[in-house]
């Protein structure tokens, strides 16, 4: 019996964008994986809670509204005091609008990797099973 | 002799015992894959468990069961109780990928609360409404010591019956528009039901719909608890407090007629069926496909050669020896 790669699809912050996000959903879920989508509106805190009691192993973050630099950092915060480890075993992915010199940025905070518009779902699902940062259970 | 991998399962175990979130969650994942040292953990978390009381939710898809558990949960809690929260929804048959969604509707603040604990599931091509583990993850949540379990179930309508095993009160979620109520009705929804709840009470025929299920239920055998219907309108958080209400007299009754016994046995042998099933059918199956003789049994029944109750004693004996 093998284990399924879970993955969490957060909206974080008022950002009412959500075709990306569902978009994302459906070619996890194509690709055999299970995610759990949290709908729009969600806080850094409620995420990191929602990451935690779903144990997912990818944590995929979609944001256009700009907000990024200071929601993202704040979900890995919450994140490393939820779970009470300072190491991160969860692949943190963020897409949507993200400008290319706000990248370095984010991944100094722990993101592993930003995906911008028209990157392909191929592109995005190779990437997650190839980098998964823990063995699936 | 000691085994790391087991002792990894055992470290969840005493991590969710003390409380821990993270070790409990983690602890659910190795037992829906069937992790090394998943049996042992279980063991242990069965031998653990508190005695919450459970309670299922069903009802076709979009009659607002996940904004109910969602109220329900916030009227548990008013009235002091800590609460986990299993949903579950279907796995894709053709990709065996799911998007779980029933976390949308939780919108009432519980995802910070310490005394909620929410998981999603899906059915990983289990029939009946409920994942497979469904009793085990019931039985971690009860052994970290939740006061009460709420079950949304897939909703399939038709099938729904697996609830009724594993739940001490059933809610049957109905509303109006929906059709096919009716049509659950007569599948033997009526028959699984503690409580009756008809949502969206704010939408023309919600009148209708009651007076519907009140007369079928009428038609009961008089006798015994006599399910009640509340009205409720979950988005506007209207009619919870009556829904709870009678949630929790149905779980009175159950204890003070000694019925509780009795449904704990039925869970009980619910989860012994999935175990006996998993170390006979899967053991068999198992050895079969290792050793080709499943191939040639399939072949043969393909082809008409044989039939399959005669193969499967053929198979059950070839294991055997
Ligand atoms: C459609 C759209 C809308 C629709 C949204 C409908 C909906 N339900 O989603 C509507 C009309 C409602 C809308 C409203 C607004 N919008 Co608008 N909108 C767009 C538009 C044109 C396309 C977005 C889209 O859906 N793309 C299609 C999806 C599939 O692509 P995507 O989200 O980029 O996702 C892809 C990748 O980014 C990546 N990805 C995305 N998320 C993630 C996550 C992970 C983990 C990974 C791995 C990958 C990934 O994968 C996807 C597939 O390739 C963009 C412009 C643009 N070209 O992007 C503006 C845009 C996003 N909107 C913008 C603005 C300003 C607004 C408004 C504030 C406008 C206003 N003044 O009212 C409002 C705000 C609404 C709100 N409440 O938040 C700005 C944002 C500017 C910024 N962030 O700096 C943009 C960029 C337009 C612009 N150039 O100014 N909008
Ligand atoms: N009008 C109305 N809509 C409701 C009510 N309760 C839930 N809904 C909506 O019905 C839809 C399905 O709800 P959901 O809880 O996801 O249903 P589920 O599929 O049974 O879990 C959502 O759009 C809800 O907002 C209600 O009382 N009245
Ligand atoms: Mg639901």
């Amino acid at each position: 019996m093998s284990g399924k790669i879970r993955v969490l699809v957060g909206k974080p912050g008022l950002d009412g964008h959500d075709r990306g996000a569902k978009v994302i959903a459906r070619a996890y879920r194509d690709a055999g994986m299970e995610v759990i989508y949290t709908g729009l509106h969600r806080t850094p805190e409620e995420l990191a809670r929602m990451a935690v009691e779903e144990d997912v192993d990818v944590v995929a973050l979609s944001i256009l509204s700009g907000a990024h630099g200071t929601l993202i950092p704040r979900f890995v915060d919450c994140f490393r005091k939820e779970k009470g480890t300072a190491q991160l075993d969860v692949l943190v992915l963020a897409g949507g609008i993200i400008p290319e010199e706000d990248i370095p940025a984010l991944k100094a905070a722990g993101v592993d990797e930003v995906f911008g518009p028209g990157t392909s779902t191929q592109v995005i699902v190779d990437f997650t099973r190839s980098h998964l940062k823990r063995p699936v259970a | 002799m000691t085994n790391l991998k087991t002792d990894a399962a055992y470290e969840l175990f005493e991590g969710l015992i003390r409380g821990s979130r993270p070790h409990l969650s983690r602890a659910i994942s190795y037992v829906e894959n069937g992790a090394p040292g998943a049996a042992e953990l279980l063991s242990h978390a069965y031998k653990a468990r508190k005695g919450a009381m459970l309670t299922g939710v069903t009802g076709s898809p979009g009659v607002g069961k996940s904004t109910l558990v969602d109220g329900i949960v916030s009227e548990l809690r008013k009235a002091g109780h800590t609460v986990g929260v299993i949903a579950v929804d279907p796995s894709s048959p053709f990709t065996g990928g799911a998007i779980l969604g029933d976390r949308v509707r939780m919108r009432q603040g519980h995802s910070l609360d310490q005394g909620v604990f929410f998981r999603s599931l899906a059915t990983r091509g289990h029939l009946g409404g409920l994942s497979r583990h469904t009793g085990d993850v019931v039985a971690l949540l009860d052994a970290f010591g939740f006061d009460h379990i709420v079950i949304e179930t897939v909703g399939a309508g038709q099938s729904e019956v697996d609830i009724m095993r594993y739940a001490h009160t059933v809610v049957v979620a109905l509303a109006p528009g929906l059709g096919d109520d009716m049509q659950a009705i007569k599948a033997g929804i009526l028959e699984i039901g503690d409580v009756f709840c008809v949502n969206k009470a704010d939408l023309p025929g919600a009148e209708r719909t009651r007076r519907d299920i009140e007369m079928m239920l009428a038609m009961r055998e008089p006798g015994g608890w006599t399910p009640p219907v509340v009205s409720s309108v979950a988005v506007a958080g209207k009619g919870l407090e009556g829904l709870v209400g009678e949630v929790l007299r149905h779980q009175t009754y159950l204890v003070s007629s000694g019925l509780l016994r009795e449904r704990n046995r039925g869970s009980s042998t619910a989860v012994l069926e999935e175990y006996l099933h998993l170390l006979t059918v899967g053991k068999v199956m198992e050895s079969a496909s290792r050793d080709g003789s499943l191939d040639a049994a399939l072949d043969d029944l393909v082809e008409g050669k044989s039939g399959p109750m005669e193969m499967a004693e053929r198979l059950l004996r070839r294991y055997r020896e």
